[in-house]
């Protein structure tokens, strides 16, 4: 009875945990959204953070996608094959990618390399008290350490996300090219014979919301960091954890949302 | 300001964080343009103290005034208004380790004035020459050393000349000469018509620096007043703190 009563105390404690957490969340990511239009505007930090998290994440970023493109390619080639339809190999290649590959992998991605950034470089700015410093300096350090980094993590994840698209498309390209000798042109026109702006604008601004969850977690994340550099590291790590296990969720939310807004794409 | 007037006034402040009870019922006054040096044990709530006054931290009860302005209930720009004239040096000097000294110096200005970038820079560089930092006006804060990093924090919070200084262990870390030559820079600071409000354990400094001192124990104020009352103090603590050469 003790022990079933532990299990009930445990259970319902996290539980507890867990809401008081989403419930923070929401509120930090909701105060975000009001802050964002309301001066300053703090151009030049978002444009510091583009740079950052676009400019810098874009290697890994076109190799990830590079890879991925080859590797896709090698798979549907083996599939196709048995189809006789190897001609198809561009097109649904491009569909995978543009569809789900690229925004997912990117979201995931950016959670990893830029999400563990965000709540590690807030996190230490809490334990040595530069938030407070910059409190005290009159700014809000809210809207300049976390709004920054949410609008420009929102601003640069569509233009990753494309990146990634065209080195997959490119990967695909070097992979196909190897084995049929393929041209490029060919490909390429192949590639798109069947997308439509409904399969790409749609699914490269659903990362606008990646951005958005995985900026407000990782800030708020390091905004509410304890314990010294012990908490810092688990900022990170959660940040990362969090963010991604956000963007797996709300991806299938969101195309839900996008067959539902676009029936053509779910066809 | 004209002197005479109340620069900060803490009415009946208490503050507990969670159980533990950090401040409790205290009452004290600067007058505008003088230094009050807060003394006492680490852990008594002194730098709690100093996060009041700046708006970091609000009392759960009582009150406090800058420049005869009730702050508990100002928050956003209200708050930052009366923050801008104000300085604070931290404990750990909380220089932004992203930026270069001298970009840490010039950041309040680039904030809070609209003056040109080669006047920023031009006073950001006179503000660290003021702590013998001239020449590390490109390196980062991670390249200083502790006392160096406390100097260039020291150089920052008085970037845009407050009239409110508060400064938590301005001589921690520092050697002697160097201690000596900041306590030196506080005096000019405060001749200037700046008050200052210093929290530190180095008493030769606060001697030096201080026309009022109060000392917290255990969350209280234990006695305050100028040098000669807390010298006459018969309370064996304030006794043992006035006796004490030690530095921070």
């Amino acid at each position: 009875m003790t022990q079933q009563r532990s299990l009930v105390d445990r259970t319902g404690a996290v539980a507890l945990g867990l809401f008081e957490f989403v419930g923070a969340v929401s509120t930090f990511g909701a105060r975000a959204i009001v802050e964002a239009v309301r001066p300053p505007y703090e151009p030049l930090e978002i444009l510091r953070h583009v740079y950052q998290f676009g400019y810098r994440s874009a290697p890994l970023i076109l190799a990830a996608g590079f890879a991925i493109g080859v590797v896709l390619s090698m798979h549907t080639r083996a599939s196709l094959e048995r189809f006789g339809a190897e001609a198809m190999i561009p097109a649904g290649l491009a569909i995978a990618l543009i569809r789900e590959t690229g925004p997912l992998t990117a979201g995931l991605l950016v959670a990893g390399r830029v999400g563990a950034g965000i709540g590690a470089e807030i996190g230490a700015m809490k334990v040595t008290e530069q938030i407070d410093a910059l409190e005290a300096s009159a700014v809000d350090a809210f809207k300049y350490l976390a709004v920054t980094r949410i609008i420009a993590l929102m601003i640069a994840m569509p233009l990753l996300t494309t990146m990634m698209n065209f080195a997959g498309i490119a990967g695909g390209y070097v992979a196909e090219a190897a084995v049929s000798g393929m041209s490029w042109q060919q490909y390429f026109e192949r590639s798109f014979t069947y997308i439509a702006y409904s399969d790409i604008i749609p699914a490269t601004l659903k990362t606008v919301v990646f951005g958005y969850l995985i900026a407000v977690v990782s800030s708020y994340l390091g905004f509410t960091t304890s314990r010294g550099t012990e908490g810092v590291g688990e900022a990170s790590t959660r940040s990362v954890v969090m963010s991604s296990m956000l963007i797996i969720g709300s991806d299938v939310i969101l195309v839900k949302l996008i067959f539902f807004f676009y029936p053509q794409v779910s066809g | 300001m004209s002197a005479g007037t109340s620069a900060v006034r803490f009415d009946h402040v208490s503050k507990a964080f969670g159980a533990q009870a950090i401040l409790d019922d205290i009452s004290f006054e600067v007058p505008a343009a003088t230094a009050f040096c807060l003394l006492g044990r680490s852990g008594t709530g002194k730098s709690v103290t100093l996060r009041h006054i700046v708006g970091l931290v609000r009392p759960d009860s009582g009150r406090v005034f800058v420049q005869e302005q009730d702050i508990t209930a100002l928050a956003g720009r209200a708050l930052a208004d009366v923050r801008k004239h104000m300085g604070f040096l931290f404990q750990g000097a909380a220089l932004f380790d992203s930026m270069s000294v001298g970009d840490n110096v010039a950041f309040p200005m680039r904030r809070h004035t609209d003056w040109s970038q080669a006047a920023i820079r031009e006073r950001a560089q006179q503000k660290l020459a003021d702590v013998g930092l001239d020449r590390e006006f490109d390196k980062m804060p991670g390249d200083l050393s502790g006392g160096m990093r406390k100097r260039a924090g020291l150089a920052r919070a008085m970037a845009l000349d407050p009239k409110i200084l508060l400064v938590d262990e301005p001589s921690a870390g520092l050697d002697p000469i160097t201690a000596g030559e900041i306590d030196q820079l506080l005096v000019k600071t405060k001749e200037r018509g700046t008050t200052l409000v210093v929290v530190t354990h180095n008493i030769p400094s606060a001697r030096v620096i201080g026309d009022g001192f109060g000392v917290l124990h255990d969350g209280r104020m234990l006695a305050s007043g100028t040098l000669e009352a807390l010298e006459a103090s018969q309370e064996p603590l304030v006794q043992a703190f006035m006796a004490s050469q030690g530095g921070g």
